[in-house]
């Protein structure tokens, strides 16, 4: 077919930012791709009032100990003051904007830009600035220049079990309030003593964050996607488990209990390739689940809005940090932990289960890889959107997992902060 | 009896080893190693803080053959392919029967649409032994200079 287009139009050209009729049910794939929405993500829900995640307190254990990161992409440094509390302040000299601090993480006493070496203390404030009454009688700042007017924006620090948080906000609530009784519970429950960092690795997923948010809080693709765990009658869908959702519903925690005594073969049924019966470990210390928490529960995947993952798959035990750095592009980091008291058989335990998460990990490295076959399928769709009706249309938590309602709950609570 | 541990042993192994991976015969990795072993994938920033946790981690051979069995029957990923380059190795100590070495390693990783990058570079730190007239690895553990991993890492260093 032959189409005429008038010189000067290109009819159709960007679908319109508008969200499709269907409410929590379809997500427009443009949400994913678009620089403005980026932006907007930045302005609104980054800096926005929502808790980022930065760090753990055990990473900035004594004072003087600094780690660098991000709210969405603002740099910012965490630092644990000689007060012994902890502050966070954006990456930038307040001079010329370049980088305070250049390390992943370290030990100061104070930090000196290297640019024109404008120094800062360890909660950010504007300590010295050089040749400040200039040099042999020329030069300097202006004498209307007050140190106390100029410094990087601080963040609020909220700590909760062992995890750092950061806004910069005013009106964000309480960490507990925000988390929702129920997550907090199940935050608490995991991280109820000191933990010591095991190991921090990097995967660099090739798609935007959201969908790998997503996918954290999607309890319907783990056992479909991730065979591995299928395959050992680990994860299946007709497990004890359920899941709790934050009010707000960006927070979730979905928690699965091991039932030795269900021999339903929902999967062989189905026909579904998570059935393999002939498949068994050479070496099962892998799986050799010790119930350290004392409930039964071997697994739960935790979110907190908008970056946080707390993991704990049998022994295996990490924080992940969701940071975007392009519309395609995040950086997924991983810090595996364990406890300070654990003993050398629990340590061993933990090394081993790590082959379950990361990105190699047995039940993990798909997700590396999926959001990005989403990107790539989509990359011709902005105008499309996606079908998210698996458990009705609510976010309410359900006692099964074959629902996306914790993904419903992530657009309404991402939907009211971007104000779209 | 095991002859002596000699360079020319060592480059032996460290070429057999790369072109089973290369070649996509898995199947035969885990003969590389004795049993028990220890193959860690880490970064060099976790090394240089002692911290233990790997991208992979096995202990046992036993595990290097779940490694194996998992990602041909349980694990999805795009098909890939690796192509390790190897520096020359500098051996660290060797008592006869038994040496350290480390290699450096550079690998890249070609995807099935014909996209190849650099996957990882980084160092092998190794104790092999040697085991009638074979020489094995008791011992690796793959150094990533960097510690970042794109998308996923199904096949092994």
């Amino acid at each position: 077919m032959n189409v005429n287009v008038p010189p000067g139009t290109i009819p159709n050209a960007t679908p319109a930012m508008e969200w499709p009729e269907g409410a929590l049910t379809r997500i427009p794939y443009w949400i994913y791709q678009s620089p403005e929405i980026a932006a907007l993500e930045q302005q609104r829900l980054f800096e926005g009032p929502v808790w980022n995640y930065l760090c753990l307190e055990a990473e900035v254990q004594k004072p003087g100990d600094y780690r660098t990161t991000f709210i969405g992409h603002m740099p910012v440094v965490v630092a644990r003051d000689f007060d012994d509390e902890i502050y966070a302040f954006e990456n930038r000299c307040a001079h010329r904007g370049a980088l305070i601090a250049l390390d992943s993480g370290g030990h100061a006493r104070d930090f000196t830009c290297v640019y024109h070496a404008w120094n800062y203390d360890l909660k950010g404030n504007l300590k010295a600035v050089a040749f400040e009454d200039g040099v042999g009688g020329k030069g300097g700042m202006g004498k209307t220049f007050c140190r106390s007017d100029h410094g990087p924006r601080k963040l609020r620090i909220a700590t909760f079990c062992g995890l750092v948080f950061g806004s910069l906000s005013d009106d964000v609530p309480p960490i507990e309030e925000y988390l929702g009784e129920e997550v907090a519970a199940k935050i608490k429950r995991v991280l109820h003593k000191p933990v010591i960092v095991t190991g921090r690795f990097t995967q660099m997923l090739p798609n935007n964050w959201k969908l790998y948010f997503e996918n954290v809080k999607d309890t319907y693709h783990a056992s479909l996607l991730h065979t591995f765990f299928t395959t050992f009658r680990i994860n299946r869908l007709s497990q004890r488990g359920g899941m709790v959702v934050s009010p707000d519903g960006g927070s979730h925690a979905s928690f699965s209990f091991v039932d030795k005594q269900n021999k339903e073969n929902d999967y062989a049924a189905m026909g579904i390739r998570s059935e393999n019966e002939d498949f068994a470990l050479k070496d099962p210390s892998l799986l050799d689940n010790a119930d350290e928490f004392g409930d039964g529960c071997h697994m739960q995947i935790l979110t907190v809005f908008p970056n946080m993952v707390l993991q704990q798959i049998q022994n295996a035990l990490a924080v992940r940090q969701v940071l975007p750095k392009a519309q395609t592009q995040t950086a997924l980091n991983w810090t595996t932990i364990g406890f300070a008291d654990d003993t050398p058989e629990m340590t061993t335990r933990r090394l081993r289960q790590n082959n379950l998460a990361g990105p190699a990990g047995y039940v993990s490295m798909e997700d590396g890889a999926v959001g990005g076959f989403v990107q790539r399928g989509v990359a011709a769709a902005a105008g499309e959107r996606a079908v998210v009706e698996m458990g009705g249309s609510g976010t309410a938590a359900e006692g099964t997992r074959a629902t996306e309602a914790s993904v419903r709950g992530f657009w309404k609570c991402y939907r009211g902060h971007m104000g779209i | 009896m095991a002859g002596a541990i000699t360079l020319e042993r060592i480059l032996a192994l460290q070429a057999a080893y790369i072109r089973c991976i290369d070649n996509n015969a898995l199947e035969s990795w885990p003969e590389f190693f004795l049993d028990p072993c220890l193959y860690i994938v880490t970064t060099a920033e976790n090394h240089k803080n002692g911290f233990e946790a790997g991208i992979i981690y096995a202990d046992t051979k036993g595990m290097l053959i779940d490694r194996i069995a998992a990602l041909r029957n349980a694990n999805v990923y795009e098909k890939q392919s690796y192509r390790h380059i190897l520096g020359l190795p500098h051996i660290l100590r060797n008592g006869g029967d038994e040496a350290e070495s480390e290699t450096p390693f550079m690998v890249v990783r070609i995807m099935h649409d014909g996209r190849n990058d650099i996957f990882a570079t980084g160092l092998y730190l190794d104790t092999c032994r040697a085991v009638g007239s074979e020489l094995k690895f008791s011992k690796r553990v793959v150094v990533c200079d960097s510690s970042r991993v794109d998308t996923l890492m199904a096949l092994p260093l």
